[in-house]
């Protein structure tokens, strides 16, 4: 009888009325690589929270090596030698690496009061070189690489003797070279006899690493095959449910005159001590410029400085040839300038506000909105209703506030909201981050629409298939600087790769 | 949708005020006193006669200026916790400009008593509201530390500079055109119940249909999201606080022209600090403050009829406020009991 | 006469020593409570209970060293409300505090009178005894200040210097400085958060009305109505200009407590300031250290928010 490290049984979870996951067989076998396959919102996380202790399941059962199993923590979840690895990181910042790991399991000594600073870095040490991750366990997490926060994360579940370790979504945030190496870990692991369960959307990586995979979509089951048996396009389709259309039609097009600069731009982050180094862009209309990088190398700070939320240290910032380094973000917003923000949830919406308040968000002294001293609410919603509909943005109640709408959903309101009010210059970070596959295309129709009325758009983004298929120029930072700039055709996936882990292009 | 919800936040409200005059009525029983007599003279005070509404009403005022000067800091996500302060720097300054220009006529003076009192409360309010948007220094410390440097100041200037004749430290007493017109003859019940219930309505109209109440709450609601969209948020904050202060000035000022004529030092039983609960009752909406300040107006006039004919000292309400705010801020209480009792089962939102 | 002779000398820092133990006391209790995550405004109410009910044990049973027990009782169980409304409730922390302080004061006052009739201040009750120190009274200049001092100031320092070792090097202290950052974190490395912060929180109640029984039982030796007057508020300051660390926040108490011995001492000396403005210095001083503070000082990230395990 071969031995099911995990196997969970009819697996049921309600939020609210959205069923996150409707009755889930899920089994993995011991020593595995098993990829829990899906796009956003199909239930992955859901599923693995619940069998790590995160969430209550409403019905289901779970065993652990063939032997039921009641887990009803972390703590739980812990002593049946399971590991997770976050999407978000769940590490603090200001303490160090071994701060981070023994928390919860500390060494101690003095009658067990006090923490045994040297014990805990002799064994987080050893971990660190069996697997040779060559990190300072004195280093405080604020001052490592994401990928570095990675390892840390992966010897949290070590020091604590894990044998299935479950890794959710861990290549979103990683290069392709960062992505090879933690393959390279899992590898390793599998060597020596743990289990994996691997969450992800991306097909080529799952037919790269996976053992077994399992599909998920809309919160069910649709099946687990063997990746010998199957092909990337057999699993999109099980994936999506529908034939996936993966080419977007872009018109040639000649850009026009440039309507926006950014000249010998410089600034440094006081908090983090990254440095923009005389930034050189200049945006044509009809044109999509792509930023491609790995988060953190300055794309944030770039993002905030033009938006007007933060002042750069030097270097100027042109508008309509119009010298706009000085001026406030609202004056920006009315001198044509839309933002799409990187982090929707904290810049980008008023969770508690109604959809047509968030609407109105940027506008409300806007006379358009006004009826003499009054916002005008008749028009303000009979206006928030043509967006919505326009921008096909899916709600449940008139009344609805932004909270509870869906990520996409929540997605295609802000771009709604942006692209409507007649911008010259689209400033567009991470436009699809954690929204589904559905509203990615109509976000990228939206953009290369955008392009088609002679607008110019900024995007920065971490999703290289998305900067390929959408830009006509890209640049690529790295560490604050810009390391390389071309028309879209002069590079290739790979070489980007390259580039954003810091490699030059000579040295190849 | 909207109006479930606002009808479950009345409802939390009012089981809020329940729960707390029920455990109040604990206290008095464990202390040997009759609950019902106690509820009976509290009921009586308030509404009895004409007088004793005509005090319950009296009481209402400053708390309505007050609860709403709160709630107007509560919307933009900053807790005054100082309009006590502010109230007697309102109070100081309206008594102040009665007696300055007592050879004005009624029909200036009184706008103009009333504006300086309102100005005062602002200016004392925005030194920490400058405070917090230029250095972060949180308004709920610095606020408290503003009561009792301005409670000391004002004391100052009034034995120096401005006190009557006498043991009492007051300031003599304001010219009878200075005062407000009484609404109850010999209940010093006087027009600043109208102009109280003006700022209510003006603060309603503000906060819900202008842009100005549309940035106040964002800043409140997002501060990021306003930063993004363009809004000043420094200035946001330094205009709520003046907005507050100015609120909780007419609370003293009116106070001075229309009930006690003139300033006394220490005249407030601490109306700022039941300001606070009055905002958190009234879930810091202009209409709601209306309701819970005359809540707290009852239980004030009524607390001093308890006293005077049940024998329970009146600060047994101050406990029922402590209460009350302990339970409409954590509205789970309920839910609590809620599913336990099975009295409201079938409601599954 | 010398003034600034007077000021700095031996007795305003005795006096001072004084002053600061409710303040520094509920300080290390707010650094508790604020490292696991949970503000603490409340800590005025729970000096202002702690107070109460020492002199109300004192008063019963006859002796001071009753009176301190009760003092811890109260503060436990105010704590304890405290934290069900803040962690179980999810109750907004800033106004649940306040709520705690009305209630605190309430009943204070209401009790006074149920108890002893009267409104203003208790009758005398047994007080705590001085304790001398015979070693501590040969060291050179800080002898006589050291040397007598009612025994809550001999704890207060054990506590402060025991806080920072529990705070920092102890596992107990590394999870509530982790449930403080992280809550999710702690959570999914098996830490108990829940229990956690109902340890600190507790903990910073049974902290501040220590301090609050030094006031009635071993400085005054009566209760009076709202005899706090502030303190809380002040260590709560004290605790953010201290970095959320019992030695800071303890240095940060002796800067008010000395300020307000020389208020007192300069209230004294019939000098020409109005007293109303001696009186402002420790006020001022708490906002002029705050608007300094604040800029430079990192509080816990997850300070005033509110996460439950098993959803």
């Amino acid at each position: 009888m071969t031995i099911n490290a995990v196997e969970m049984k009819n697996i049921s979870k309600s939020f609210g009325s959205v069923k996150a996951n409707d009755s889930i067989d899920f089994s993995v076998k011991k020593g595995e690589i098993h990829c829990l396959l899906g796009e956003n919102g199909a239930g992955k996380s859901t599923l693995v929270k619940i069998l790590f202790g995160l969430y209550n399941k409403d019905q289901g059962q779970i065993k652990i090596n063939n032997k039921p199993v009641k887990i009803n923590n972390p703590a739980g979840a812990i002593k049946e030698k399971m590991g997770m690895i976050h999407q978000h990181f769940m590490l603090v910042d200001r303490f160090s690496i071994i701060e981070n790991i023994i928390a919860g399991q500390e060494p101690t000594r003095t009658w067990g009061t006090s923490i045994d600073k040297k014990k805990a870095a002799v064994k987080v040490k050893e971990i660190s070189q069996n697997f040779g991750f060559d990190l300072d366990p004195e280093a405080l997490i604020e001052n490592l690489s994401v990928g570095e926060q990675q390892r840390v994360e992966i010897m949290k579940a070590l020091y604590r003797e894990a044998e299935i370790l479950i890794l959710d979504e861990p290549t979103a945030v990683l290069t392709p070279q960062e992505t090879e190496e933690l393959f390279e870990i899992m590898e390793s692991l599998k060597e020596d006899n743990k289990t994996i369960i691997f969450i992800t959307h991306k097909l080529n990586e799952t037919m790269e690493i996976a053992d077994r995979i399992t599909i998920l979509r809309d919160g069910k089951k649709i099946g687990t095959v063997n990746k010998n048996d199957t092909t990337p396009q057999k699993l999109a389709n099980m994936m999506v449910g529908r034939e996936v259309l993966l080419d977007l039609e872009k018109s040639s097009k000649n850009p026009g005159k440039e309507i926006f600069s950014i000249k010998n731009l410089s600034y440094k982050n006081p908090v983090s001590g990254l440095e923009l180094n005389e930034i050189n862009i200049s945006f044509k209309k009809g044109e999509i410029v792509g930023l491609a990088g790995v988060e953190g190398n300055g794309q944030l700070e770039l993002e905030e400085i033009i938006a007007g939320l933060k002042a750069p240290d030097s270097g100027e910032i042109l508008f309509n040839s119009q010298k706009i380094t000085k001026v406030s973000t609202r004056e920006r917003r009315n001198m044509g300038l839309a933002h799409i923000p990187s982090d929707r949830n904290k810049y980008g919406l008023v969770g508690n506000f109604s959809l047509a308040k968030n609407i109105l968000l940027g506008s409300e002294w806007n006379p358009e909105f006004k009826n003499k001293f009054m916002i005008d609410f008749d028009y303000l919603n009979n206006y928030t209703d043509q967006i919505l509909k326009e921008y096909d943005v899916r709600f449940s109640g008139k009344n609805s506030r932004a909270s509870e709408l869906s990520g996409g959903n929540q997605q295609k309101l802000i771009i709604g909201r942006e692209l409507s009010r007649g911008a010259e210059f689209v400033l567009a970070a991470q436009p699809t981050r954690g929204v589904d596959i559905g509203a990615i295309e109509f976000i990228h129709r939206q953009l290369l629409k955008i392009r088609e009325e002679d607008k110019a758009v900024f995007l920065i983004s971490a999703e290289l298939d998305e900067l390929m298929s959408l830009s006509d120029r890209i640049l690529v930072i790295y560490e604050g600087n810009i390391v390389a700039r071309g028309k879209v055709e002069d590079f290739d996936q790979e070489e980007l790769g390259l580039l954003m882990a810091g490699h030059s292009r000579e040295e190849r | 949708m909207a109006f479930n919800k606002n009808l479950k936040e009345i409802l939390y409200s009012v089981a809020a005020i329940i729960s707390a005059l029920l455990l109040g009525a604990l206290l008095i029983k464990l202390s040997g006193h009759s609950a019902l007599k106690a509820y009976y003279y509290l009921f009586y005070g308030a509404f009895g006669s004409t007088y004793n509404i005509a005090q319950t009403f009296l009481k209402t005022i400053p708390l309505i200026f007050t609860g709403l000067a709160v709630a107007v800091g509560f919307q933009s996500g900053l807790f005054n916790i100082g309009a006590e302060g502010q109230l007697y720097l309102g109070a100081f300054a309206a008594a102040l400009a009665a007696i300055i220009f007592s050879n004005l006529p009624g029909f200036i003076l009184i706008p103009l008593a009333l504006a300086a009192g309102a100005l005062a409360g602002s200016l004392w309010a925005a030194v920490p509201g400058i405070l917090r948007a230029k250095t972060g220094a949180h308004e709920v410390i610095t606020t408290i530390m503003f009561n009792y440097i301005g409670i000391l100041l004002t004391t100052f200037l009034l034995k120096n500079y401005f006190k009557e004749e006498g043991p009492v430290d007051q300031t003599k007493k304001i010219a009878e055109q200075a005062r407000l017109p009484e609404l109850v003859a010999n209940t010093r019940l006087t027009w600043a119940l109208f102009i109280a219930i003006f700022v209510i309505i003006i603060i309603y109209y503000l906060l819900n249909h202008t842009a100005y109440g549309y940035d106040l709450q964002l800043v409140g609601e997002n501060i990021n999201a306003a930063e993004y969209s363009g809004v000043d948020s420094d200035k946001v904050i330094i205009n709520t606080m003046l907005l507050s202060g100015g609120i909780a000035g007419l609370a003293g000022s009116t106070m001075v022209l229309g009930v006690l004529h003139r300033f006394i030092t220490n005249f407030s039983p601490g109306y700022g600090f039941t300001g606070i609960a009055v905002a958190v009752l009234g879930r810091n909406k202009p209409l709601g403050v209306l309701f819970a300040a005359f809540l707290f107006g009852i239980l004030e006039s009524g607390g001093m009829s308890m006293q005077l004919f049940a024998k329970i000292p009146a600060d047994l309400m101050t406990i029922v406020q402590g209460l009350v705010i302990l339970f409409v801020a954590a509205p789970s209480i309920f839910k609590i009991l809620k599913n336990k009792s099975g009295i409201f089962r079938g409601d599954n939102s | 006469m010398n003034v600034l002779g007077t000021i700095f000398s031996i007795n305003t820092l005795a006096a001072a020593i004084r002053l600061v133990v409710p303040i520094a006391l509920a300080a290390v209790g707010g650094a508790f409570s604020e490292r696991s995550g949970v503000i603490n405004i409340g800590l005025e109410g729970m000096i202002l209970t702690g107070a109460f009910a020492g002199a109300v044990g004192s008063y019963y049973s006859g002796s001071a060293f009753f009176g301190v027990l009760a003092a811890l009782a109260a503060g436990a169980i105010l704590g304890l409300l405290f934290s069900f409304f803040t962690i179980d409730l999810e109750a907004d922390h800033v106004v649940a505090g306040v709520g705690i302080n009305i209630l605190s004061l309430g009943f204070t006052t209401w009790l006074m009178q149920v108890i002893w009739g009267q409104k203003g201040a208790s009758p005398q009750v047994a007080g705590l005894p001085e304790i001398k120190i015979p070693i501590l009274a040969d060291l050179p200049l800080l002898g006589d200040l050291l040397a007598s001092n009612s025994p809550i100031v001999y704890l207060m320092f054990i506590i402060v210097i025991s806080s920072w070792y529990l705070l920092f090097k102890t596992p107990l202290g590394l999870r509530i400085r982790f449930t403080g950052e992280h809550p999710e974190a702690a959570d999914t490395l098996g830490i108990n958060i829940r229990f956690i912060k109902y340890f600190s929180v507790t903990l910073s109640g049974v902290l501040a009305a220590l301090g609050g029984s030094y006031l009635s039982l071993g400085h005054l030796n009566w209760f009076s109505s709202n005899m706090s007057a502030g303190r809380g508020y002040m260590a709560l300051a004290a605790n953010i200009f201290g970095q959320w660390n019992p030695l800071g926040g303890f240095a940060a108490s002796m800067l008010f407590a000395f300020t307000d011995a020389v208020q007192m001492r300069l209230q004294g000396m019939n000098l020409n300031i109005a007293s109303e403005f001696i009186q402002m210095l420790p006020y001022v001083l708490t906002v002029l250290i705050l608007a300094g503070a604040v800029i430079r000082s990192r509080p816990p990230a997850a300070l005033g928010s509110h996460y439950k395990s098993n959803k």
